[in-house]
């Protein structure tokens, strides 16, 4: 299970990567081996947007399940990720990577501590298999 | 006397519970209630009650005995012998819903032909498995659309000459949403042609429901309502008697974003108003939003041809609380049987009903027109249903029709305060020139006083 160090993530299984006040946001390694084949993707957030901690982002769909991404942080959408609805299966091959979902300028940085390191969230997911 | 347990199989049910007889269970219901005194008549055989059930049921008068120009949503049309004989083969009558597609190849086929010839008729590209009927097709749409926009458009507007039914089952969908539904108010003018629909969209309106032909038989070509729902990004919902469809232009190449219909008139019978199918096609791009069944064409590990449910992710088993609608349900077994009617008269004898229909209907609108009393409420195109204005009140003249084996037209007054001694006449295939001349005739009885 790849679980990059530099990352923060939910419980819920999304990440986040920092750069300055924006962070990127998408779904686990972990997560996308739970669904399975990804055939679906839809980020229901627009550029522009305000989302608070644990909204709707995205909705994705695999062969045997739905589920919907929440935001780890507030703030505002800067950008998302167009190309995943075309491509859905990046989420599968490359979840931390081409598998973005949204770009968000987060309106507090203190909300970061809220999140697990890597090494928490390892242990979270070790739990709960 | 079909209840097959033996007295030793209940002493062992009882032993296995703890209790002594069939009456300890019943302790907790007050004794005065326990054993009500049924006043029953005596017991009768088989063949007493199919004796007494037939009496009654000779008490009503049905299509068969009447000449019919009641419609209003329902249709007496012609349906061929070889419909009701291949619903009743086993494998369809009995099948549940096809969730193993190896067991289910006929039925999940069925709806595959089922779907492609709706597609087909509508001018959309994708149907789903159907609804229960018009009505609630209708109102899956106004769910759709709602749930297309995140809730983020709350408008829906209605047209008046939308079916009332087909309006009060919308309202009753969206009790408790934050729905709200406009444009088919008392004060709306039924006389105007739907572009008066236009200045009601706005970019918090989600969905425009229009009728085509519309409750009065009115046809609209609704192009120009789709683009201007479209340029404030709303969406169209069309619903359609598919019968007219043989004929007239398919709603998905004015722009529909959803069709709706009520299927009856595709080879099922009136039956009291059920059970009847309601079809709903939309185009791809919202397929997962649709409500509903899906059957898809794939093909098997040898590969061979084959039919699967598909896109069972959006369904309301697998997304719950996130799916657009919690109906899964559909009219499998009417789906089938118009299936079967769409496939016995094709292309071509669907145009010839719908030809049919609409002939023998201006034939009568025109002899009813003549008569002094009596006028034609609009000047719009018709299909095979039409409003006239009656020298007396609707509930009157159809009173007397009955008396001669004539089931009138639908009293109007019923849902349109304005639309007193106002009758909406239907004529089918099944409307004979004879029948036709004895409405005209006992209509002039009327009009004479």
């Amino acid at each position: 299970m790849n679980i990059p160090s530099e990352l923060k993530y939910t419980e819920s299984n999304e990440w986040i990567n920092m750069d300055g006040k924006t962070g990127t946001v998408g779904i686990s390694d972990y997560a996308q081996n739970q669904l399975s084949d990804i055939v679906f993707a839809e980020v229901i957030v627009s550029e522009g947007d305000s989302v608070k901690k644990g909204d709707t982002i995205a909705t994705v769909e695999s062969v045997k399940a739905a589920a919907d991404v929440y935001s780890p942080v507030s703030g505002k959408v800067l950008s998302v990720n167009e190309s995943l609805a075309g491509a859905p299966e990046v989420i599968n091959s490359d979840p931390y990577g081409g598998a973005w979902i949204v770009k968000i300028e987060l309106d507090n940085s203190a909300e970061l501590d809220t999140l697990l390191d890597a090494p928490a969230y390892e242990k979270l997911i070790q739990e709960g298999q | 006397m079909f209840i097959p347990h033996t007295d030793a199989d209940r002493a062992a049910m009882l032993r296995t519970v703890g209790i002594e007889k069939l009456e300890d269970l019943f302790v907790d219901v007050p004794e005065k209630y326990r054993f009500p005194t049924l006043d029953l008549p005596p017991a009768l055989t088989e063949m007493e009650v199919t004796a007494e059930l037939q009496e009654i049921a000779d008490a009503n008068e049905s299509v068969h005995e009447l000449a019919c120009f009641l419609g209003a949503g329902a249709y007496n049309h012609y349906i061929p012998a070889a419909v009701d004989a291949i619903i009743r083969r086993g494998e369809f009558l009995t099948a549940y819903t096809p969730y193993q597609p190896e067991l289910s190849q006929g039925t999940l086929q069925a709806i595959f032909e089922y779907q492609s010839n709706v597609v087909a008729l509508t001018g959309m590209e994708v149907c789903n498995a159907s609804h229960y009927d018009g009505a609630t097709a209708v109102a899956e749409a106004v769910n759709m659309a709602y749930a297309n926009f995140r809730g983020k458009r709350i408008r829906i507007i209605l047209s008046p000459a939308l079916n009332p039914q087909y309006r009060q089952t919308v309202r009753t969908y969206a009790e408790g949403s934050p729905v709200v539904l406009l444009g088919d108010g008392p004060d709306a003018d039924l006389h105007a042609d739907p572009n008066s629909l236009i200045p009601l969209i706005d970019a918090d309106t989600a969905l425009v429901v229009v009728q085509y032909p519309d409750f009065f038989g009115r046809i609209y070509d609704y192009t120009n309502l789709a683009e201007s729902a479209h340029a404030l990004g709303a969406l169209l919902a069309i619903s359609v008697n598919p019968i007219a469809l043989g004929l007239l232009k398919a709603p998905g190449f004015m722009g529909a974003d959803i069709v709706t219909g009520e299927g009856q008139p595709l080879g099922i019978p009136l039956s009291f108003g059920g059970p009847y199918l309601g079809l709903f096609a939309t185009r791809k791009e919202y397929v997962r939003k649709m409500a509903g069944r899906l059957t898809g064409e794939t093909v098997d590990n040898r590969g061979q041809r084959a039919y699967v449910l598909t896109l069972t992710a959006r369904e309301q088993h697998i997304r719950r609380e996130k799916a657009t609608s919690n109906i899964c349900t559909n009219q499998g077994l009417i789906a089938l049987a118009s299936t079967v009617y769409m496939s016995l008269l094709g292309k071509n004898g669907l145009r010839q009903v719908a030809e049919l229909c609409f002939h023998k209907a201006h034939y009568a609108a025109t002899e009813i027109a003549k008569l002094s009393g009596y006028s034609l409420w609009s000047p719009a195109t018709f299909f095979n249903e039409f409003v006239v204005q009656t020298p007396v009140p609707v509930s009157e003249i159809n009173d007397l029709l009955l008396d001669h084996d004539i089931l009138g037209g639908y009293d109007l007054s019923q849902d349109y305060p304005d639309l007193d001694r106002h009758m909406l006449i239907a004529v089918t295939e099944m409307n004979s020139r004879e029948h036709i001349d004895q409405l005209v005739e006992v209509l002039t009885e009327v009009s004479n006083g």
